[in-house]
C-alpha cells in the first residue's frame, strides 16, 4: 500500500447494547480506492460496526475518517465529511417518490447545478429508476429499492460508501447486476466497505476482506488468500 | 337558502380555525408519534400574545399577528427542547403525560396573570357587506382567506421543500434519516415552530372574531382541533384541514337544529363512531404493527 | 412470612381507628375531610393503574367512569331510596354506581380489541367528553347546573372499608392468571395473543373492574361533597388521576397508595399558594417524568401486598439470578 494514511482507520472498536457486547474491539483499515468486505454470519456484529462508523450507534475505540476523529461527530455531519451508509434493508422512504428520495440525500449540498448534473448521472447509471421517478419508493421492487439506495448514497458525493448486505433478498441475476454497478462506481474513485453474507460475490469484487466471528475479527487478508483459505471455504463458500 | 349560505360561511370560518390548530397536532404526531396535548394551550398563548401586543404596544394587525406567531413558535421550540426531547427514548406514555402537564402549566400560569377574561381590542375596523339577507363581515373574509394562505404555504413546505421531505422521511423511518445528512433535531424543532406558529395565528384570528379570551379557551377548542386531526387521519396534513372543515360543518349543522349543548356530545360521538369504522381516519393509512 | 396474621390485626385496628377518630373528635374536621379525599384518590389511582400500569394501555377518561358512579349513586340515594333507609342503603347505592360504571367500562373495552396505544387513548378521551356533555344535557339531573340533595353519607369508616376492599380485590386480580395476562399484553400483545392468552377476556376484565372502582370512588365522592356537576369530571380530573398513577409508579398497588397520598397531601399543603398551586403541580409532574419516568415505586411492590405463594415463587428466582450472574461476570 502507499504511504498515504488510510481513508478509514478503525482501532479497537467496541459497540454495546446495554450489557450485550455486539462488537468486541475490532481494528481494520480501508484505503482510498479499495473495495473491502466484511463477512460473517448473522449476529457477528457487521451491521453494528457500520452503524458505529456512520454515527448512528455510540461506540468505544477510535475511528478516523479522512484524517478526522469521528468520536462524538453526529451522523449528519459524518455524511458531510464524505461517508455514506446504505443501511440494512435499504432504508427507502416509502412515502417519498424516487425523485424525492434522491433529493433528500442532497440536504448538505447547495450547488443547484451540481445536484441536477449528479441526478442525471445517477439516473443514467440506473435507467430503471428514471422510469419510476415520480413513483413512491414503497412501490418499488426489492432490486429497484437497492438501486435507489445506492443512487441516493451517491447523491451526497461520498468518498466512502458503506453497504450493508446489498444482495439480501435479491435474485442471482440482480445481485450480479448490482455488484457490476458497484465495481463501476469504485472504478470512478469511490471507496467501498461492503458487508456481506454472500461471501462468494463479495470476495469476487473486493481486494481485501475481514471475517468476523462473534464480534471479533477471526481472520483477514487479500481476497485471493481468503478464497483459498480452507476455513473460509468451509464456513462461507460451501466447502 | 340564505340561511344555509350564512351557516356555510360560519362553518368555513370555524373550520379554518380548527384546521389551523389541527395542523399543529398532526405535524408533531407525524414526526414524533406524540400527541402534543399542550398544543391547544399554545393556541391560547397566541391569543393572549396578540392581546398583549395590541393592548400595550398598540400595534396594528399585521405586525401583531407576525409577532404573536414568532413568540409562540419560540415557545413551542422551547417546550420541545426542555420537556419532550429528553424523553425521546423513554416510554411513550412519559412524553404524553409530560405534554398534558405542560398544557395545565401554561393554562394556570396564564391564569395567575389573567384571573379575569380579557377583552381583545379591535385590530382593524370591521366592514359588513350585505347581499340581500346574507351578511358577510371583513373578519370572516380575513379569517378564511388568511387561513387558506397559511395552509397553502404549509402544504408547499411539506410537499415541495427539502425541509418537508425531511419531515416526511422522519415520519416514515426516523432512525436512518441522519444517514441522509439531515440534522433530525433541527427538523423536529422546525416542525414544532411551524405548528406553534399556525396555532398562534389561529389564536390571533380567534380573538378577533370572538374577542373575549380567557386562559381556558384553548382546552375545548384544542380538543376539537385534535378531533379534527384524528378524523382526517392524524399525521396527515391535508387530512387535518379536511377534518377541521368537516367538524365545523357538523357543529354548525347540529347547532342549527338542536340546542347548542348537544354540540360537543355530537362531535365527540362522531369521533367515536369514526374511530370504530375507520380507525385511521379519513386520509390516514394504517401502519403495520411490527411483529 | 409468619407475620401475615399481623396484617389482619392491623387492618382491624385501622378500621377501629377510622371509626374512633371522627366519633371522639380526635382530629380537625378539615383533616378528616382530607383523609376521606385521600382514600377516594387511592381507589381512583389503584383502579386506573390496572389499565394503565398493569396492562400498559393509556386510558385518559377515568373521570368519566367516576362521573357515572357519582351520578347513579346520587340518584339512587336522593330519588329512589326512602329517606329513612338511606344510611343503610348507602352501600347498595355505591355498588350500584360502580356497576353502572363497569357497564360503561365494558363498552369502552370493545374498541380496545382493535386499537391500542394512541387511538385507544383517543377513544377513552372521547368517552370522558361524551359522559360530561351527556350529563350536561340530562335535565333531570340538573344539566350543567349539577345535582344536589345528597346527605353526607360517606364517612371515614366507609372510605376505609372501600379502600381495603379495592386494594384486596385488585391485588387478587393482579396476581391471578388474569394479572399475568395483563402483563403479557403490556409487554407484547401480538405474541401474547399467539401464546394462547385470551386477550379479549383479559381486557374486558381489566376495563370492567377498573371502571367499577372508579364508579365506587365517584359514589363516595358525591356523598362527601353533597353536590356534583359535570364540570367536576372533566379532563382535568382525569389528568389528576393520571398524575397520581405515574407519580406512584406503574403496575404497583403500593405505588398507587403512595402516589395518591403524596399528591393529595401536597395539594392540600399548596392550597395557600392560591393560583400558583396549579402551576406548581404540573411542573412537579414534568420534573418527575424527566428524572424518574417510572414513578416513585414503578413495577415494585410492598411485600405485604404480594400473596404468599408469589412471594415463595419469587425467592428461588432471585437466587438463581445471582448464581448465573457470577460466571457471566468473570
Amino acid at each position: 500500500m502507499s504511504a498515504k494514511p488510510p481513508l478509514l482507520e478503525v482501532k479497537d472498536l467496541a459497540v454495546s447494547y446495554g450489557s450485550l457486547r455486539a462488537v468486541k474491539g475490532i481494528s481494520l483499515e480501508v484505503h482510498e480506492g479499495e473495495i473491502v468486505t466484511l463477512m460473517g454470519a448473522n449476529g457477528a456484529g457487521k451491521s453494528s460496526i457500520l452503524s458505529a462508523l456512520s454515527g448512528l450507534t455510540p461506540f468505544q475505540g477510535t475511528v478516523r475518517f479522512d484524517g478526522q476523529d469521528l468520536r462524538r461527530v453526529p451522523a449528519d455531519r459524518i455524511v458531510a465529511l464524505g461517508m455514506a451508509h446504505v443501511p440494512e434493508g435499504r432504508g427507502i422512504f416509502g412515502d417519498l417518490t424516487v425523485r424525492e428520495n434522491l433529493r433528500l440525500a442532497t440536504w448538505i449540498r447547495h450547488d443547484r447545478e451540481g445536484i441536477r448534473a449528479d441526478t442525471e448521472r445517477v439516473l443514467d447509471r440506473f435507467p430503471r429508476l428514471r422510469d419510476r421517478l415520480e413513483q413512491p419508493g414503497g412501490t418499488l421492487s426489492g432490486g429497484e429499492q437497492q438501486m435507489l439506495a445506492v443512487a441516493r448514497a451517491l447523491m451526497s458525493r461520498a468518498k466512502l460508501l458503506l453497504l450493508d448486505e446489498p444482495s439480501m433478498g435479491l435474485s442471482p441475476v440482480l445481485v450480479r447486476e448490482i455488484f457490476g454497478i458497484l465495481q463501476e462506481i469504485n472504478r470512478q474513485g469511490v471507496t467501498l466497505l461492503l458487508v456481506e453474507q454472500n461471501a462468494n460475490m463479495a470476495l469476487r469484487i473486493a481486494s481485501r476482506g475481514y471475517v468476523l466471528e462473534t464480534g471479533q475479527v477471526a481472520f483477514s487478508g487479500a481476497s485471493g488468500d481468503l478464497r483459498s483459505d480452507p476455513r473460509v471455504r468451509k464456513a462461507y463458500l460451501g466447502g | 337558502m340564505v340561511y344555509f349560505l350564512q351557516q356555510t360561511l360560519n362553518a368555513l370560518q370555524l373550520g379554518s380555525l380548527y384546521a389551523l390548530i389541527a395542523l399543529g397536532y398532526t405535524m408533531v404526531y407525524g414526526i414524533l408519534r406524540l400527541i402534543n396535548f399542550a398544543h391547544g394551550d399554545l393556541f391560547m398563548v397566541g391569543a393572549f400574545a396578540a392581546f398583549g401586543i395590541a393592548a400595550w404596544l398598540g400595534w396594528p394587525f399585521v405586525p401583531t399577528l407576525l409577532l404573536s406567531m414568532a413568540a409562540v413558535a419560540a415557545l413551542g421550540v422551547l417546550i420541545e427542547r426542555l420537556a419532550y426531547k429528553p424523553l425521546r427514548q423513554a416510554p411513550k406514555m412519559s412524553a404524553v403525560i409530560t405534554a398534558l402537564g405542560v398544557g395545565i402549566f401554561l393554562e394556570h400560569l396564564m391564569l395567575v396573570f389573567n384571573p379575569y377574561p380579557r377583552h381583545m381590542p379591535e385590530l382593524m375596523p370591521v366592514h359588513l357587506w350585505t347581499v340581500g339577507r346574507l351578511s358577510l363581515s371583513s373578519h370572516q373574509v380575513l379569517i378564511i382567506g388568511l387561513s387558506l394562505v397559511l395552509m397553502l404555504i404549509l402544504d408547499w413546505v411539506v410537499m415541495r421543500t427539502k425541509l418537508g421531505l425531511a419531515m416526511r422521511a422522519i415520519a416514515w423511518n426516523g432512525r436512518i434519516v441522519p444517514l441522509m445528512g439531515v440534522p433530525v433535531n433541527r427538523v423536529i424543532s422546525a416542525t414544532f415552530a411551524m405548528g406553534a406558529a399556525l396555532g398562534a395565528a389561529a389564536g390571533t384570528l380567534y380573538a378577533m372574531a370572538y374577542p373575549v379570551i380567557d386562559p381556558y379557551m384553548g382546552v375545548l377548542v384544542g380538543w376539537k382541533a385534535f378531533i379534527a386531526a384524528v378524523v382526517g387521519g392524524i399525521g396527515n396534513v391535508r387530512g387535518a384541514v379536511l377534518g377541521g372543515f368537516i367538524l365545523a360543518g357538523v357543529e354548525i349543522g347540529v347547532a342549527a337544529f338542536l340546542p347548542t349543548t348537544y354540540r360537543d356530545f355530537i362531535s365527540f360521538g362522531l369521533l367515536l363512531v369514526l374511530l370504530v369504522v375507520r380507525p385511521h381516519g379519513l386520509l390516514g393509512r394504517p401502519r403495520l404493527e411490527k411483529v | 412470612m409468619k407475620m401475615r396474621w399481623m396484617i389482619g390485626v392491623l387492618l382491624l385496628a385501622g378500621f377501629a381507628l377510622s371509626w374512633a377518630v371522627p366519633h371522639f373528635g380526635w382530629l380537625d374536621p378539615y383533616i378528616l375531610l382530607v383523609l376521606m379525599y385521600l382514600g377516594i384518590n387511592i381507589i381512583l389511582t389503584a383502579s386506573l393503574n390496572l389499565v394503565n400500569g398493569y396492562m400498559g394501555e393509556f386510558s385518559v377518561g377515568h373521570a368519566g367512569f367516576m362521573a357515572v358512579g357519582a351520578y347513579v349513586s346520587s340518584v339512587l340515594t336522593v330519588n329512589l331510596f326512602p329517606v329513612t333507609g338511606a344510611v343503610f342503603l348507602f352501600p347498595v347505592a355505591v355498588v350500584g354506581g360502580g356497576l353502572a360504571a363497569s357497564l360503561a367500562g365494558l363498552l369502552v373495552s370493545i374498541p380496545s380489541f382493535r386499537t391500542r396505544g394512541d387511538y385507544l387513548a383517543i377513544v377513552t378521551l372521547a368517552f370522558g367528553m361524551i359522559v360530561k356533555s351527556a350529563l350536561e344535557n340530562i335535565e333531570s339531573v340538573g344539566g350543567p347546573r349539577g345535582f344536589m340533595g345528597m346527605e353526607q353519607l360517606t364517612t371515614l369508616p366507609w372510605v376505609y372499608v372501600w379502600v381495603v376492599v379495592t386494594i384486596w380485590i385488585l391485588r387478587n386480580l393482579v396476581f391471578s392468571k388474569y394479572g399475568r395476562g395483563m402483563a403479557a399484553i403490556r409487554e407484547d400483545e401480538v405474541a401474547c395473543d399467539l401464546c394462547g392468552v385470551h386477550t379479549r377476556r383479559v381486557k374486558i376484565s381489566a376495563f370492567v373492574v377498573s371502571a367499577f372502582f372508579a364508579g365506587v370512588a365517584g359514589g363516595l365522592y358525591a356523598h362527601v361533597l353533597q353536590f356534583i356537576n359535570p364540570r367536576m369530571f372533566d379532563i382535568l380530573k382525569s389528568t389528576e388521576i393520571l398524575i397520581m398513577v405515574y407519580l406512584g409508579g406503574m403496575a404497583s398497588l403500593g405505588g398507587s397508595i403512595l402516589g395518591a397520598s403524596i399528591y393529595t397531601i401536597a395539594m392540600e399543603l399548596l392550597r395557600e399558594q392560591g393560583a400558583w398551586r396549579m402551576v406548581l403541580m404540573p411542573l412537579l409532574l414534568i420534573l418527575l417524568m424527566l428524572f424518574r419516568p417510572r414513578g416513585l415505586f414503578g413495577l415494585r411492590e410492598f411485600p405485604w401486598l404480594v400473596p404468599l405463594r408469589d412471594l415463595v415463587l419469587l425467592r428461588p428466582v432471585k437466587k438463581q439470578k445471582e448464581k448465573t450472574h457470577v460466571p457471566a461476570g468473570s
